[in-house]
Formats: structure tokens, sequence, C-alpha cells
């Protein structure tokens, strides 16, 4: 509801003006009251079921009995009296704490979730100290819910918030209430790993230790012994918030942290899980030279400068030397390289078709006709459109938004109907299947197929076709590319249909027909639309790395990774440095190798060893990303800043530190910022330190942080001074100014009372709004002046063997966080995707192995991999899974034929998650 | 005159009438009327004029339920009439007896209903153990669809009605309308927050009225016989007749139906035969497990819902549940406790383990472990799962008999204390 207005109502005699449409819980959270709660919870509102936030509602101001209600349950009403303080509501409070207790084991001292407990925090504040329950309790078996999720379910209060997330807000399936009165179990039907990509949030979402996070009590601190800095995720192009944390030189978990317009409340398993790398033993700790020798670091910076200056000049004008970028590092390194190396030497470090991808991407950034969404804007779409992406795997919590996004057609009909939005459990009886219209178009099943209202299936090229068929069916202007359909027709409607219709399309399939579609149907909106007052159309196109799009900004157009492969191939360079790159992974194994073998000196500068690295003269390690400062743009084009969390205490040092001249992070960012540009507002993501007079920092410790004088008393009894940051304006201490007092740095939050997560709501000066601290992060991109027209629809390329295509997932795919071993147990072997009818005549069974070769040409390119037969699958057309580090997918072109071999060793494909895996005889 | 609307055909000497029986005693008059041209706003109009309440147990105006579902052009196509018919409250066999009695009476009120609410599907949520009913009721069903009187375009009047049998897969809790809904969409059956009542948004989002068996029954005699008649059956405050029962150690436990407004020492002691020979009443639930306990000074108030609620009670669903003076109140009321918390469904916290508590604590009772210290905790526990603190009315419910059980038969508790064993048990 767009409903502003603002009331006035009285509480405990205190009359304070609230939001008309709200209820009273949120309301008085908003105000900063402390009334207790379980089940309510900010983004998916209230059911009424745990009875906690109970007060007193009183007719008038005669009215001295009054009657008790459920603050969450109520709405406001102008005028309405209430009394938290009420003696009766506050016993009522208590009882149901007690009653809530009756069955709990009370082992906070081994429970993952002591320290930052809702339950704690609820318990205490409702003032139930004593147990008189003096019967047996309830006991409850706890199952094996994979890798990643511990269950005990004896620590359940039954507040039923597991379900509502996971089943109604994340759409998973495996997971749900059982049973019934004071036996009431949520689990899974049968042990077995939790399928939702998202179980994670249910560590977060859990008010007690039902679900914790087992990847972080194999190695366990309690909340208040963290490290922690406000960080930015860099699993995807997303750039969700997080807070990871850290001891002992480990990095333990990450959370989540609050960001209003992206991830809000929740963020995806990839981004939780997949961070186990930095504490990976065989991180890269000193330099090392081309024959494996360690080298001192100073000899290896002195190295490194000789050759990018040995090509002809000094630094800057390094001539002869290329410089290859990546995606996965931050402005600040490839800034800082593209320095070295000189600007026209400076080449994009991911495969040419993501780099064209990547420049259709940024044209329509700059197009005034188009809005790149933010996670809360694609929550507002009634109408959406995604183009061969397959959202869940490659940006998954832009998935979770887009099933948000279904449910405007039930907000809707709440509007209609006078139910309140917040009256959740109201809301969805009422609208039952009714969703607003979410189509996809791909080359197989995706994980949002169950909320979609239209899948169209066809091979890559097929598909392209149809959007650019459906641009014109939009409107006229836009070129046909014939084959129109219903299904087009309808979609076509629809979108017009809609007041906030948003296209969704990415990089990651490297189509670049599909982004020039996506883009012809967003501007045939937009011209339907009006050019006049109506706003610009949403276009989410998705950047495939955390910084993808960051190095696509420094990188010029015709600086492709294929150029640089091809120049030092041809001698027209001589050396080459390499930014936290495989570059195995981005291009055909064979040029590369061509490349490297080519040129007189290869540096490759990285965190963990990798094929480039191990054929590199020059190996460099650099830090991880919580253990630097850095600042990455993700897909809208925001540039967030990712402090850091801890120290590396090995020879490894930021990237720009072992390219770059600056003496210090904040240089390296504002001489980005000044001599690009695009760039120019990048200053922003720095934090106003106008509330940290005389150098007075953040600490990133808490008040509690405990051991600091015992930690390292094995070496010396004195307490040693503690480490200096003089590179942001966090400190490695327990001193300084904490950040609820109005600092810019939110990283652990806390606030008196409130340990656990629940506590966001005091740094919101409204319950889903805005930090009060703000968020740091700055919008990179001006809109140019002129519109882009349409582009012509692609030729047909028909030829011999099956179209290829990347199949993307979301664990295993992303190359770091593919090296976490909670991410590893989650991963399956490299396998092929095929449709049954093309798997028959190939001769191919269900987990067999299979034979790839570039079409026409056998003898070349093969790589082998498992079959699996999805009965969604476009025929046609195979999907990769190109996560293995051994497989040549760019090698293998457009185009492939298939043989069946013998099955690789590996893991098969056990762990796969998909609704379309052919079973039955009769699927194949 | 009719005088017994309800039960003028049940014999259960006999089969149950068949269609063509049942219509020549009378029935399906209130159809063939609607075929002649009755308006579904004409049909509402005369439930409300008869003043007929519900009788599943909440007593509220049929008529006035009805009137909040959206009629008219703006109204949802889609609109669903459904019979509660999950008999499941301890002490109370009333329904039976109308649906294996004269299966067609049900029908012929659920095709009124669902006209005047213009829904062109009905469902029976039956209880599942209710095999013979539902066994009865589908072949009634067959007979009414093979006659024309179910099923597209009924009697050429343009009114369509699907009436779908569906049988529960048994809780307590499925008798409270919003839960039943749940149940029948195939989710957990946890009752549903109100607002928004059924009639707006009810099964599957769509407009819902939910009635008792014998409330919909009562609806072929008002439609057939009129106002005035109606209201001249009752000798009470309340209009018409409704089934009655007598459950405990009367001479002749049984059901029948009666005038609204009959004292309840007629019905003890005429219909009921009075307490079995050397035994006392020592109190009584009126309407079924989840009301207060009333005392014999009660006896000579009239079964009606103003008189029942002025001693204190509820008439609900007028089954009268006997405690004579040789059977352990505690005991009555621990058993009682049982079922309610295991008939909990789990959903909000009073509920769900305020019960199982109060239960546990009556265990201990039993067993001649009772304290002062847990007295208190029951006492305290009428107030915590009282109304308006728990989601919805099952755990005010199993207060009632726990309420008034503590303020009637102190002393048997405290003999259980004292004595530290149950003094009924020899």
């Amino acid at each position: 509801m767009t409903d502003n207005a603002k009331v006035q109502i009285t509480i405990d005699g205190v009359t304070y003006e609230v939001n008309a449409g709200s209820n009273l819980l949120q309301e008085c959270l908003s105000l900063g009251l402390d009334l207790p709660y379980f089940c309510w919870h900010p983004c998916m509102g209230s059911v009424g079921a745990c009875r906690q936030c109970a007060v007193k509602q009183y007719r008038n101001e005669e009215d001295s009995a009054g009657i008790m209600t459920m603050a969450c349950m109520t709405p406001v009403q102008p005028g309405a009296r209430i009394s938290i303080e009420d003696p009766q509501a506050k016993a009522f409070r208590a009882g149901v704490i007690e009653s809530l207790m009756i069955s709990h084991p009370h082992d906070c001292p081994v429970c993952e979730e002591g320290g930052e407990c809702h339950l704690q925090d609820m318990t205490l504040m409702s003032g139930h100290n004593y147990r008189r329950y003096d019967k047996k309790k309830v006991t409850h078996r706890n199952q094996y819910l994979g890798p990643l999720i511990n269950h005990e379910m004896n620590r359940c209060i039954t507040c039923y918030r597991c379900v509502r997330f996971y089943n109604e807000y994340a759409g998973g399936e495996d997971l749900s209430a059982q049973a019934s009165h004071h036996f009431t179990y949520f689990g899974r039907h049968r042990e077995g790993t939790l399928e939702s990509e998202f179980s994670g949030n249910l560590v977060e979402v859990c008010p007690t230790g039902v679900f914790t996070d087992k990847v972080f009590s194999e190695n366990y601190t309690r909340k208040w012994d963290l490290q922690t800095a406000p960080s930015v995720c860099a699993g995807c192009g997303v750039g969700c918030n997080i807070a990871p944390g850290e001891r002992y030189g480990e990095l333990r978990r990450v959370v989540n942290r609050y960001h209003d317009e992206l991830n809000g409340y929740f963020i995806c398993d990839r981004g939780r899980f997949g961070t186990g790398y930095v504490n990976d033993a065989e991180r890269l700790k000193t330099p090392l030279d081309g024959a494996g020798n360690e080298l001192d670091a100073d000899a290896a910076g002195q190295q490194l400068r000789e050759i990018a200056g040995s090509a002809g000049g000094t630094i800057g004008s390094a001539r002869g030397t290329i410089g290859i970028g990546s995606p996965r590092a931050g402005n600040e390194a490839n800034f800082a390289l593209r320095k070295l190396v000189g600007e026209e030497n400076f080449h994009a470090g991911y495969s040419d078709a993501e780099h064209a991808c990547m420049q259709l991407i940024t044209e329509a950034a700059g197009d005034p006709r188009f809005h790149n969404p933010s996670i809360r804007e694609i929550e507002q779409a009634d109408a959406v459109l995604v183009l061969g992406e397959d959202v869940t795997n490659t940006a998954p919590r832009i998935a979770l938004a887009l099933r948000q996004s279904v449910r405007n057609k039930a907000l809707e009909l709440a509007d209609g109907a006078n139910i309140p939005r917040w009256q959740d459990a109201a809301v969805r009886e009422l609208a039952q299947q009714e969703r607003s219209p979410l189509c996809i178009l791909s080359s197989g099943a995706t994980r949002l197929d169950d909320v979609a209202s239209d899948r169209v299936i066809d091979t890559p090229s097929a598909l392209a076709r149809n959007a650019f068929e459906l641009a014109h069916q939009i409107d006229s202007d836009a070129p046909s590319a014939g084959g129109h359909t219903d299904a087009l027709a309808r979609i076509a409607d629809q979108l017009l249909a809609a007041s906030r219709p948003l296209i969704v399309a990415g990089a990651s399939s490297g189509n670049v027909d599909l982004i020039r579609s996506a883009v012809n149907i967003a501007g045939a909106l937009r011209k339907r639309r009006g050019n006049g007052a109506s706003a610009p159309v949403d276009l989410c196109l998705l950047t495939a790395e955390v910084n993808s799009m960051g190095l696509h900004l420094m990188t010029r157009p015709e600086n492709s990774l294929g150029a640089a492969l091809r120049k030092l191939s041809a001698g027209e360079a001589a050396n080459v440095i390499v930014l936290e790159n495989d570059l195995y992974r981005r291009a055909p194994h064979a040029q590369v190798d061509g490349a490297l073998a080519a040129a007189k000196a290869s540096v490759a500068l990285d965190l963990l060893p990798n094929r480039t690295t191990a054929k590199a003269d020059l190996v460099l390690p650099v830090t991880a990303f919580s253990e630097q400062q850095t600042s990455y743009v993700n897909y809208e084009g925001r540039a967030q800043l990712a402090y850091q969390v801890h120290r590396n205490h090995s020879a490894a040092r930021p990237a720009w530190q072992w390219t770059g001249d600056f003496e210090h992070f904040r240089q390296a960012l504002l001489e980005c910022a000044d001599s690009i540009p695009v760039f120019a507002k990048l200053r922003d993501v720095l934090p106003d330190t106008s509330n940290l007079p005389g150098g007075i920092k953040v600490p990133r410790q808490s008040e509690r942080y405990s051991g600091r004088t015992a930690m390292k008393a094995n070496l010396n009894v004195h307490e040693p001074k503690q480490a200096q940051d003089p590179e942001s304006a966090l400190a490695f201490s327990m001193e300084g100014v904490p950040p609820r007092r109005d600092a810019t740095i939110l990283a652990s939050t806390w606030a008196p009372q409130w340990n656990s997560n629940q506590s966001i709501s005091k740094f919101q000066d409204e319950i889903n709004g805005p930090l009060r601290q703000g968020h740091g992060g700055t919008l990179l991109l001006e809109k140019r002046t002129e519109s882009g027209g349409f582009y012509p629809p692609p030729v047909n390329g028909d030829g011999a063997g099956l179209e290829l295509l990347p199949a993307h997932q979301i664990f295993g795919s992303e190359e770091l966080s593919s090296r976490s071993e909670a991410i590893r147990k989650r991963m399956t072997g490299a396998f092929v995707a095929i449709a049954p009818a093309d798997a028959g005549k190939h001769g191919l069974k269900q987990g067999q192995g299979v034979r790839l070769s570039v079409a026409g040409d056998a003898g070349s390119v093969s790589v082998t991999a498992l079959t699996c037969i999805r009965t969604q699958t476009s025929p046609g057309a195979v999907a990769l899974h190109v996560s293995d580090r051994g497989i040549d997918f760019h090698g293998l072109g457009a185009r492939v034929e298939l043989a069946p071999v013998e099955a690789p060793e590996g893991r098969g494909l056990g762990e796969l998650i998909v609704s379309d895996l052919a079973r039955e005889q009769g699927d194949v | 005159m009719v005088t017994n609307p309800l039960t003028r055909n049940i014999d259960f000497s006999r089969q149950p009438l068949d269609l063509a029986a049942y219509e020549k005693s009378g029935g399906y008059l209130g159809l063939h009327a609607i075929a002649r041209g009755l308006e579904p706003a004409d049909v509402l109009d005369r439930v409300k004029e008869s003043g007929l309440k519900g009788r599943g147990g909440a007593g509220f105006p049929t008529g006035l339920k009805w009137s909040f579902v959206p009629m008219g052009e703006g109204a949802p196509q889609q609109k669903y009439f459904v019979v509660n018919a999950d008999e499941m409250e301890p002490g109370t066999f009333k329904d039976r007896l109308l649906m294996e009695g004269d299966p067609h009476l049900l029908i012929d009120g659920m095709i009124i209903a669902s006209y005047a609410i213009q829904a062109s599907k009905a469902y029976i949520f039956l209880r599942g153990e209710y095999t013979d009913s539902e066994r009865i009721l589908r072949k009634a069903l067959a007979e009414a669809y093979e006659r024309g009187y179910l099923g597209k375009n009924i009697l050429d009047t343009g009114f369509d009605l699907d009436i779908i049998m569906h049988t529960s897969a048994g809780r307590y809790i499925c008798g409270e309308e919003t839960a039943l809904l749940n149940a029948l969409e195939g989710k957990r059956a946890n009752p549903r927050a109100k607002p928004p009542f059924p009639q707006v948004s009810g099964l599957w989002g769509k407009p819902t009225i939910v009635n008792n068996v014998e409330t919909i029954c009562n609806l072929p005699g008002i439609l057939a016989w009129g106002i005035d008649w109606y209201r001249s059956l009752t000798k009470g405050n309340d209009h018409g007749t409704k089934l009655f029962g007598i459950s405990g150690k009367a001479r002749t436990p049984g059901c029948w139906e009666l005038p609204l407004g009959t004292p309840i020492r007629e019905l003890l002691e005429v219909y009921g035969g009075g307490m079995r020979d050397g035994l006392q009443l020592k109190g009584f639930l009126p309407g079924g497990g989840s009301t207060d306990f009333m005392l014999p000074e009660h006896l000579d108030l009239n079964l009606d819902y103003d008189d029942i609620a002025g001693a204190g009670s509820r008439l609900a669903t007028g089954t009268l549940i006997l405690l004579d003076d040789k059977t352990c109140p505690v005991g009555m009321i621990g058993n009682l406790m049982t079922f309610f918390s295991h008939e909990s469904c789990g959903y909000c916290t009073p509920c769900r383990d305020g019960l199982p508590w109060v239960d546990e604590i009556f265990r201990e009772f039993e067993r001649g472990n009772g304290t002062h210290k847990d007295l208190a905790i029951l006492e305290e526990h009428v107030d915590y799962m009282g109304p308006g603190k728990t989601f919805c009315a099952l755990a005010p419910g199993a207060t009632a008999p726990l309420g008034s059980g503590l303020r009637y038969f102190r002393e048997d508790f405290e003999r259980h204390i004292t004595e530290q064993r149950c003094p009924y048990k020899h």
C-alpha cells in the first residue's frame, strides 16, 4: 500500500505519529519501543501465532479495563490507545514465554545461537525467570539436513517462521510443519539435504537454535568474539551486503547485512557458505618464481616492476606489457594494473562472449529509456519476462526477488478486499494461485518454473528469434523475426498491461542476441507507454561476477581477452600480468596455452593456485575479499565499499599494493575516481567520517570481545598493542565509536537487550526502511541524453550438431566459492543437460559418460562429462556445466557433437537438485 | 401441523426415506418454490425473519451470516457453501442422527442455502468416522443428481449446484470453520485469522458460508411452511426446534427434537428418564465438552441461548453431559483436558503449550500427586487460555469446563491434594 498517511496513537500515555494502514507491533518497533515478538518478521508480515506481542487496547480515555490484543494483528486506528506496560499484558507475555520454555532444553551454553538468540532476548525482556514446569518435556528426533544446516528440533518454540520463509517466501518444497499440538515438528519428509538455494536464511529466520550454520558450528565462535566488518558478497554480480566474522585469523562465517534496496534480510547459500576458500591451506602465502621457489616480497615487487618496465619505458607507459583485469577483483586492483600497463594495454578478464554482452549491458545502462532496477524495485514488478538467464543459479538473490514479484497480484487483490498487506496468511488465502505474470524463455527448466505463468523452451538461437518477435508484437516498429505464436502474443499483452513491467536478461548466457532482444522488448514497451512523463522501463541486465561491471567500465571496448591473447601469441606484446584470474576458465585452452607460451614473462596475482598461476614466471599472492578493503560495482552500476574484516599475516597483499604506487587505499580509490570519468562518483562510497572526530574509529570487535589480553599469552604475557588500520574508518579493536551512535558503518548489528539480528530494527527509522546510517553505496552510471534504437534480429545460423550453452550452478559455477569445502559438498560432477529425444538419438543413458567435441572438427577439442537427461531441456541444445576446472567450454564453440563414453570419475549427479531429471524409463 | 420438522421422517426401524418418499412427505418444496421464481434475496429475507441461529455451537444468526456474502453484479463468480458435518464435540451426536436418519433433508437445505448465496459448489465436510452417514448421504446425493435436483441448470432455473462429499482425516479443530476450509484445501488444519471472514475470503479465497448440519436442516421447513409456523414452534425466546441430547448416567440417554425453551428438567426427567438409581446429579455441561458446568439448581432454566448464557454457560450444541455424585469431577475434567490438549492444532502458544501442562497436572491429581502449587497453575491457565488470548476458540472452550469445574468442585480438588488420592476410587 502506498498509503503514507500518518495518524496519532497513544502508547502508555505518550502520543506518537505512526503510519496508517500498518499494525501496532510494526509501529511500536519503528518507534524503538521494546515489544517482544516471535512469529512476526519484518518482511514476512503478521500471522498471530506466537501471541508474544500482546498489548492492552482501550476504547477511549475512560476505559481503564481494556482488552488484550495481539499488536501484530491489530491495525493502527487513529486515536488508538494502547499499553505495553499494563501489568496484565506483561503477565500474559511472561506466561507465553513460560509456555514456550516448557520443553526448551535450556542448552544455551552449548547452543550455536547463544549470545545472538532472539529467544534469549525475548525471555529476558518478558521477565520470565523461574521454571515452574516440573513435568516431562517433549523431545524430538533431529534430522540430517545436508552439509550446510544443523537441525536441533528440541529447541523449537513453534513460531512457524521457518516454514513461512522456506515454503511461502522462498518456494522450497522439502520443509514442512508436521504433526500437531505440542508435538508439532518442522523438518523434511525424510532426512536429506535441504533443496532450497536459500536454506541458509533459516539460520537467521529461526529465532532460536533449531536451524544453525553447520559450517560455522564446526569451527564455532560466539557472535561477540567475532571480528566483523561491513562487506559485500563476492559470489555473483548482485553485490548483497554481508557481515563476515573472523577469529584467530580464520573467516568463520557470513551473515546477512541489511540493505533496504538490495538484499534486505536474505542472502543465498553461495554467499553464506561460499567463503571457505579464504581459509584454504593452499592459499598463496609468498611470491613464487616460475620454478615454484619462494621469493622475498621486496624482490618480487621489484621483479614485477622490471617486467612491466622492460618492454619499454617507465611505469604507466609499459607499452609492451599486457594487463588482464579481473571481474572478481575490486576497482582499485584493476585500476592499479590499468595504470601500470596503460589503458591501451589493459584488457578484460572475462570471455569474449561475455565481453560482447557487457558491451551491450553498459550501452543499455546509459540509455534513458531504461532503468536497471534494484532488488526492492524488482519485487515491485507486476509482469516479468526472463530471457535465457537461469537466475536462481547466476544471481540467486534476484531469483528470490522475482518470486516475490509474482505476489503483487495477491497484494492488489488484498487491497481490493480491504485486507492489510501485512496480514500475510489472509493475503495468501485470498489470492491462492493468483499471481502476476512471470514469463520465462529458456532452453531448459529453471527453479522459478513453479511460479511462471508462461514458459517457452527452445534452443538459444530460436529463443532469441522468439524474443525479437515478441518485441515486434509489442511495438511494430521493432523488427520482426517471424514465427508469431499465441504464447508470444499473450506475453506481449501481459507486459503491455502491467504498470511496472520488468525484463531480465544477463551476461552469463554469453548470448548477445538475447540481450539485444531484451533491449528491443524494453524499448518497444517504452515506446508504447509513451516517452513523455512515464518512467523508464525496468530492464535488469545481470552481470556475472562481483566486479564484472567495474572491470568493464575501465576497459576499452576493443580490449577483449581474445585480443590480449592474440597480441601475445603474435608477439605484439612481450609480457603479461594476469590479475586474479584463471584464464583457462575464460578462453579456449589452446589460445591461453599459446599466449602464455609466447609471452616473454608472465605474472599472475592470485590468492589460490590455479592453472594460470602454474604457468606464470612470477606469482604474487593477494589478499582475499575479507582481508582487504575494496570497492565493487554491481549489475546496477552501484559501487559499494567492502571493508577489511581481518588481516592476512602472510606476504599476501591487496593487488593494488603490488601493482600500484599508492600509499593508501584511499589514494587508489580517489585516483580511480579522478582519472576515469564514469567512476567520478566512486568517492561517495567512502564513509562520512565527520562523526568520528580526532581519528576515533569504529571498532570491528564488540565490547564483549574476549581474550584480548589472553589470546597471545602463550607468546607474551604483556597485552600486545592493538593492530592499527591506517586504511579505513574501522579499528581492529574494541574501542571507538559504536556504530549505533550514528556512525556511518554498521557491521554486526546489536543493541541493548537485542543481541540477535532482529536488533536491525533499532537501526531503522521505519521497519523495512533505510538504515539510519544509510547504505554507503552509490550509483555510478549516468544516463546519456539520446536514446538508442532497435537492434536487427539475428540471421539464422543453423549448422550441424547441437547448440551448446553454459549451465550455471549456484554451487560450483563461481570460481572461488567452488573451492570452499561446504560448497564442494553440494557440487555435482561436470554434466551435460540433454533432452530425452537427443539422448536417445545419441544412445546416451542417464548418468553415463558423454564426450563433446567441436561440431565438424571432432579432432580438435573434446570434453568428457556426465549425461544428465532432463525432460525440459530443449531438443537441439545441450547445456554444459561450466564449473569444472578441467572443462574447455570456450574451446568447444557454438555447436557440438556427442558420443557416449565411460563415465568420468568424480562426484556424480547426486547433489543436483532440478525438477525435471528424467527418472522413469518413459521419460527417456 | 408439523412440530418436529427435523426428525419427522426419522425412523431407524427402516431405511431412511429415498428421494421419492422424502418428496412425498413434503420435501424439496423450497426447491420447487425457487423453480417458480423465488429470488435469492427472498430466501435470505425468510431465513433472517425466521430468527434461525446457528446450531453448531456459536448460535450466530444464520441470515445475518449469509448477508455478508457479496451479491449481485460485482460479486465474485465463484462462491462456495460448506456443510460442517465434522461433529466432534464431546458428548454431541445430533448431526449424525440427522444425516443417517433423513439424508435428503440435509441436501434439501443445502440447495436452498447455496441458492441463497448463489454458490455453485457445495461441500459436505464429514467426520471421517461417520462411515454410515457417508454411505447414506452418497446414495441420497446420487438420487438427487438423477432427479435433476443437483447438477447443471436445476429445474430450468439456470442455477447450477454440485455437492462434493469430503470425508475428514479427523481433527477436532476441523470443526472450527476456517480450519475446516484449510483442511478442505489440503492444507494443515490451522484456523485462519478473522477478519477477513469466510463470507468475504473463504474456500480457495472465495466467498464461502460454512453452516452446521442441523442449521441447514431447519431451512426446508422454513421455506415450506413459513415464518409464522417456524416461530410458533418454540416455547422460549429463540425460534424453532432443536435437537437436545443427554449422555452420562441418565436412565435413557439419547437425542430428541424439542422446542427451544424447553425446561432442562423436562429434558432430563421426561426424556432422559432421570438419573440412574442411586445416583444424584452433581452438575452438567449443557452443550458439549467446551461449555461451562451448570449445577442441579439450574435445572429449572430453559434450553434457550439467553437463559443458559445467564447462568454463565452456553447452549452450544444442546447436548448435555451429566456428572453424577459417584463420578470424580476432577477425572471428568481431566479427561476433557486430555482430549483438548491432544486436539490443539499447535498453532498458537497458549493452547499448544498451555493445555498439555494442564493435562499433565490432572494426571498428577489422578495419581495422588496433586499440590496446591499445581492448583494455582490450573487457575492461572483458565485466564491465560481465555477468550482473546488465543488464535481461535479451542482453548477458551477448554477453559469453560476447567474454570467452572475449579469454581464448583473446588472441594474435590482439595480432597485430591489432602488425601493424596482420588477420593472416588475405592
